[in-house]
């Protein structure tokens, strides 16, 4: 039998990142899929990034994972979304050529000796007593692993619908995993459905680009991760064109054969990202709707048009684009569908992302209820990091909310739980102007060189970055104005201190960096990203001080655990509802007991008296 | 948590006593007393017998249920005779249960705070209402009581999850078709909470006036009748009143309900140069307190007028003392020998008193205006932030800051809330 320290379970975007950071730790790792030319297969639209992505690309990079280093080898068009407006929700995004990404991630994890991927289809666990200790595929062969990471995406019964038909699958031609889904049953784990949908796929060569509106990619594109300097590749441009009102009348005629409007579907689907069939629905006052036509790759005519995924029929989906401009004789490749498929409660997982119940088996990506391939990879560094650390022996690792955007994820999925397919917005994370995609390796790389999982030339880049800043700050720094002289060149300073030194002009509106340079020309010797950087900090300097103190409390309520033993049905005081949630999430912390949804400053209260009490008779 | 039990009414011999027993096993304990309880929220008259079997009392016997009950637990009044010896016996019978424990002070309250009965703000406005000694105190404290503020709370707090939730929109999701005015819409909103923010601050000084009562303090030279006047207001011999000049050195205070006002009369020292160092701390003490009270009523002899005094402030009141000796008394004075103008000097006193209430608001306590004052400083940023540096994200900063204030006043926000504006507001998604 074939031993492992550890076992990752699926090629996608989270497997592939938790296999990397396995290893990447050195652990012995075995990845294990379906079919290996498909590792690092994009199953949705072809992009990497965006606001709130974009940021966790960057925490992803800045501790050595995989997937900005592969979409920099694919990008083909990079635009820098909210680029008008400040540092902290800029989101850095490119579009990808799908083969070239896919095979990028496939060089990236063979470079690692430490991965082994076996291909099969893994049906069944392996446990001793609760403790996971292997797995065994379809073909009966077993192997064993002190750790194994579940990242089965939308695998788990998947189903795919396409108006009133329906098949069996984890995407289009690729086999659901049913088994598997029966013997996560056994282990005892809330299950629920969620859903998602994707357009239907054109010909490039069939779409009259003439007549539509181009878009095209940024003059200074902003690379995904902090080792790239420039595209590789060709980059194109992206069209534009947007749904008709007899684009609309189609479809609400339509709506009874729809997967979703038929009553086919009882699951809940993501309400950022509307089925076609939703948006007409729900907004039936709105006489057009966008469309982003994307291509797929340089040497590919397939084009994915971003926004009008739909499970109407093939039939009813021909006819309804070839209403909308430039489509008119367009062909469809590939129909859209809607997929069904299980996801786990994540409340039934540590922060860890270690599952409660059974110790060893870790939980990453959609099977945890999110989407996005941005997502599932944050979970999978993750899920990889503390997988090889179980089997190796070493202390577990937890992303405070105050440091990471991939804290903020993890904490949000396993303290309150999905309602819907869950996606990052910039908006969840409480500490946004501190937690920026700019600053993602000043945050995180150092924690990577400490896990041992960043590579010395990262290591070495952000040394000398920070390097950089400091001698910058310096010179800046030696330079300062009396508010006199500051008035004589325009500058306000206000009331308070009455000479500024340079990084404290610099947070003072209209003053930046191009202005000080021409009082002090030293400064031009400040390499302009570097320049940048010290700028984007000053911005924001005085609510960076109280988001610290904000982080700081956090922490305090942090580190106030609650009593394990603490039995929550048995606590008079606190509601019904709130006694099922907390007997369900079970949270470690003061902290964590107060992001629970419902929770209220009466209940918070009771914990601790209880929590205290338990303490204080032992 | 704990079953606590304590005499509810007021200490001391009275017709009926009312002792209470609230918590998880109420229904339980009480039971150890009475044979069977009577249905929910029905009085019934039961034997109250000790567990050694000793008939103690025949109350009138309630039970509230859990959910129905001021605390929100199970809770069980016995209405005994209020004889000392009947409820000490009842209280001692109780203490001697294992399941029960003596309620410390506001205990009921707290278990009503703690099952979500009662918000902060609604206790403060208990606290408030059992303080209230005058009508109009008792109208404030229903206002905080009945929740009020919290309602005005909870308002502000949903306009400005409305607001962020259009700037989170703007940054959240700018590549998605959005209406062009978010951010302009979003202005307008913040700039409506901070007006009626403002006008709850502008009015919690004479709201916390009618919670502490008002000041009115008489002020004048030596020996122009300042304590005889204070003496007839108070109908008692309060003040030391003698005819040797600079006797009242202590301020001496006294607390009147004035037409339903809580106002305090302050007996002050004459204001006059002086050579004595002992008077002159007196005289120095009279003037800072007569600058600090709400309203300052001077008294002037005839032909003795006073030029404009360091401490007059608008809206105060001169009159002429010692009108008996005067003939005719002047229209605008005043004696406190015969009562002369003491009737049309109060209600001189209530009408400046009862404007001024007027602008009161609800938040009545300093907590309250805290909160209220730091909520309403962001939102001035926030608008700041959005007018002059388009710097959309520090506003957000800015409004999180502002309805976190809001929240130390009633409860928690969650970052779902604001996502689910923006999902029912906008069609977002490609």
């Amino acid at each position: 039998m074939k031993h492992f320290d550890v076992i990752v379970v699926g090629g996608g975007h989270a497997g592939v990142e938790a296999a990397s950071a396995s290893a990447r730790v050195g652990a012995c790792t075995a990845l294990v899929t379906m079919q290996s030319t498909q590792i690092g297969t994009m199953s949705c639209n072809p992009a990497i990034g965006g606001v709130g992505k974009g940021h966790l690309v960057r925490e992803i990079d800045a501790l050595g994972g995989v997937m900005a280093v592969s979409a920099d080898q694919a990008g083909i068009q990079y635009r820098l979304l909210n680029r008008s407006k400040g540092p902290a929700v800029q989101g850095p995004r490119a579009q990808m050529d799908r083969k070239l990404y896919r095979k990028s991630v496939q060089y990236q994890v063979s470079l690692n000796q430490n991965i082994t991927v076996i291909e099969g289809e893994v049906s069944d666990f392996q446990t001793s007593g609760d403790r996971i200790a292997g797995v065994e595929l379809s073909d009966g062969t077993k192997i064993s692993a002190r750790a194994v990471v579940l990242t089965t995406g939308t695998f788990l019964r998947g189903i795919i619908r396409i108006g009133t038909e329906s098949k069996a699958a984890g995407r289009v031609n690729s086999p659901a995993s049913t088994i598997l889904a029966k013997r996560m049953e056994s282990f005892g784990i809330s299950m629920g459905r969620l859903k998602t949908g994707t357009p239907p796929r054109l010909d490039g060569r069939t779409i009259d680009w003439d007549k539509l509106e181009p878009q095209d990619g940024d003059k200074n594109p902003v690379m995904l991760s902090f080792m790239s300097t420039e595209p590789k590749v060709r980059q194109l441009a992206c069209g534009i064109t947007k749904t008709k009102s007899k684009t609309h009348d189609i479809i609400r005629e339509n709506l009874h054969e729809s997967a979703i409007y038929g009553g086919h579907f009882e699951s809940a689907g993501p309400r950022y990202c509307p089925s076609v069939e939703d948006k007409v629905v729900r907004f039936a006052d709105k006489e057009s709707h966008q469309i982003f036509l994307e291509p797929e790759g340089l040497d590919d005519h397939t084009v994915y048009p971003n926004g009008i995924s739909t499970s109407l029929s093939a039939k009813v989906q021909e006819k309804f684009v070839h209403t909308i401009e430039g489509l008119e004789q367009a062909v469809i490749l590939q129909p859209g569908y809607a997929i069904e498929y299980d996801y786990v409660d994540p409340r039934s997982l540590k922060s860890t992302l270690e599952l409660k119940s059974t110790s060893g088996l870790f939980l990453a990506g959609q099977i945890n209820g999110t989407t996005g391939y941005e997502e599932a990879a944050g979970q999978g560094m993750v899920s990889g990091l503390n997988a090889a650390h179980y089997a190796l022996g070493k202390e577990m690792i937890v992303f405070s909310r105050s440091l990471s955007y991939i804290g903020v994820m993890i904490d949000d999925l396993v303290t309150k739980g999905v309602s819907e397919p869950y996606r990052m917005f910039t908006s969840r994370a409480e500490y946004r102007l501190s937690l920026r995609p700019d600053n993602a390796d000043q945050r995180l790389t150092p924690l990577g060189m400490e896990w041992g999982i960043v590579s010395e030339e990262r290591a070495k880049n952000l040394d000398e970055k920070l390097d950089q800043i400091r001698q910058g700050r310096e010179l800046l720094n030696s330079y300062e104005l009396t508010t006199s002289e500051a008035k004589k060149i325009g500058i306000r300073m206000g009331s308070g201190l009455s000479r500024r030194k340079g990084e404290e002009l610099l947070s003072l509106t209209g003053v930046n960096f191009e202005l000080l340079k021409e009082i002090w020309p030293d400064l031009l010797s400040i390499a302009p990203e570097i320049a940048s950087q010290i700028e984007r900090e000053a911005m924001y300097a005085n609510y960076l001080k109280r988001q610290d103190q904000d982080a700081n409390h956090l922490r305090q309520q942090e580190s106030h655990a609650l009593n394990k033993s603490l039995n929550y049905r048995r606590i008079s005081g606190l509601s019904g509802e709130l006694q099922e949630k907390l007997s369900l999430i079970k949270p470690q912390t003061l902290g964590q007991a107060q992001r629970i949804e419902g929770m209220t400053p009466s209940a918070l209260a009771i914990l601790l008296v209880e929590s205290r009490r338990l303490e204080s008779r032992l | 948590m704990e079953t606590i039990f304590a005499l509810s009414s007021a200490r001391g011999k009275a017709g009926v006593a009312v002792i209470r027993i609230s918590g998880p096993n109420a229904v339980d304990a009480a039971q150890c007393f009475v044979q069977s309880l009577p249905s929910p929220k029905q009085a019934a008259l039961r034997k109250i017998v000790s567990t050694e079997g000793e008939h103690l009392d025949t109350a009138l016997v309630i039970f509230f249920p859990k959910g129905a009950s001021y605390t929100g637990f199970d809770t069980v009044e016995f209405h005994v005779h209020g004889g000392i010896a009947t409820v000490k016996s009842v209280l001692l019978s109780l203490s001697s249960l294992n399941q029960l424990k003596m309620a410390e002070p506001g205990e009921f309250t707290l278990q009503a705070l703690m099952n979500g009965r009662m918000d902060i703000t609604e206790i403060e406005g208990l606290g408030d209402l059992i303080q209230a000694e005058t009508e109009v105190q008792r109208r404030q404290a229903m206002k905080l009581f009945t929740g009020v503020l919290s309602q005005k709370v909870k308002s502000w707090r949903s306009n400005l999850i409305k607001s962020a939730s259009l700037l989170e929109a703007s940054l959240d999701f700018s590549d998605e078709e959005l209406p062009s005015n978010l951010l302009k819409q979003c202005e307008e909103n913040l700039v409506g909470i901070i007006q009626s923010l403002q006008d709850e601050i502008k009015g919690y000084k004479a709201a916390e006036r009618i919670r502490e009562g008002f000041e009115v303090a008489i002020v004048g030279a030596p020996n122009t009748g300042k304590s005889t006047l204070f003496n007839f207001l108070a109908r008692r011999e309060a003040a030391i009143v003698s005819e040797q000049p600079g006797t009242t050195r202590d301020v001496i205070e006294i607390r009147m309900d004035l037409s339903g006002l809580p106002v305090t009369f302050l007996d002050l020292a004459g204001i006059r140069e002086t050579s004595d160092p002992i008077e002159q701390m007196g005289v120095n003490k009279a003037c800072e307190r007569a600058r600090d009270a709400d309203l300052r009523i001077f008294l002037q002899e005839k032909g003795k007028e006073l030029k404009q005094s360091p401490v007059f402030q608008s809206g105060d009141i001169i009159r002429i003392t010692k009108a008996d000796l005067i003939y005719p008394p002047p229209s605008n004075g005043i004696s406190g020998k015969t009562g002369f103008g003491v009737d049309s000097l109060k209600d001189c006193v209530v009408l400046e008193l009862e404007t001024r209430s007027q602008t009161a608001m609800t938040a009545a306590h300093a907590r309250q205006l805290a909160a209220i004052k730091s909520s309403f400083n962001s939102l001035n940023s926030a608008v700041y932030n959005l007018q002059t540096e388009d710097n959309p994200e520090i506003a957000s900063e800015d409004v999180r800051i502002s309805i976190r204030e809001l929240e130390t006043l009633i409860g928690y926000v969650d970052i779902e809330d604001i996502l689910d504006e923006i999902f029912v507001g906008f069609c977002i998604g490609k």
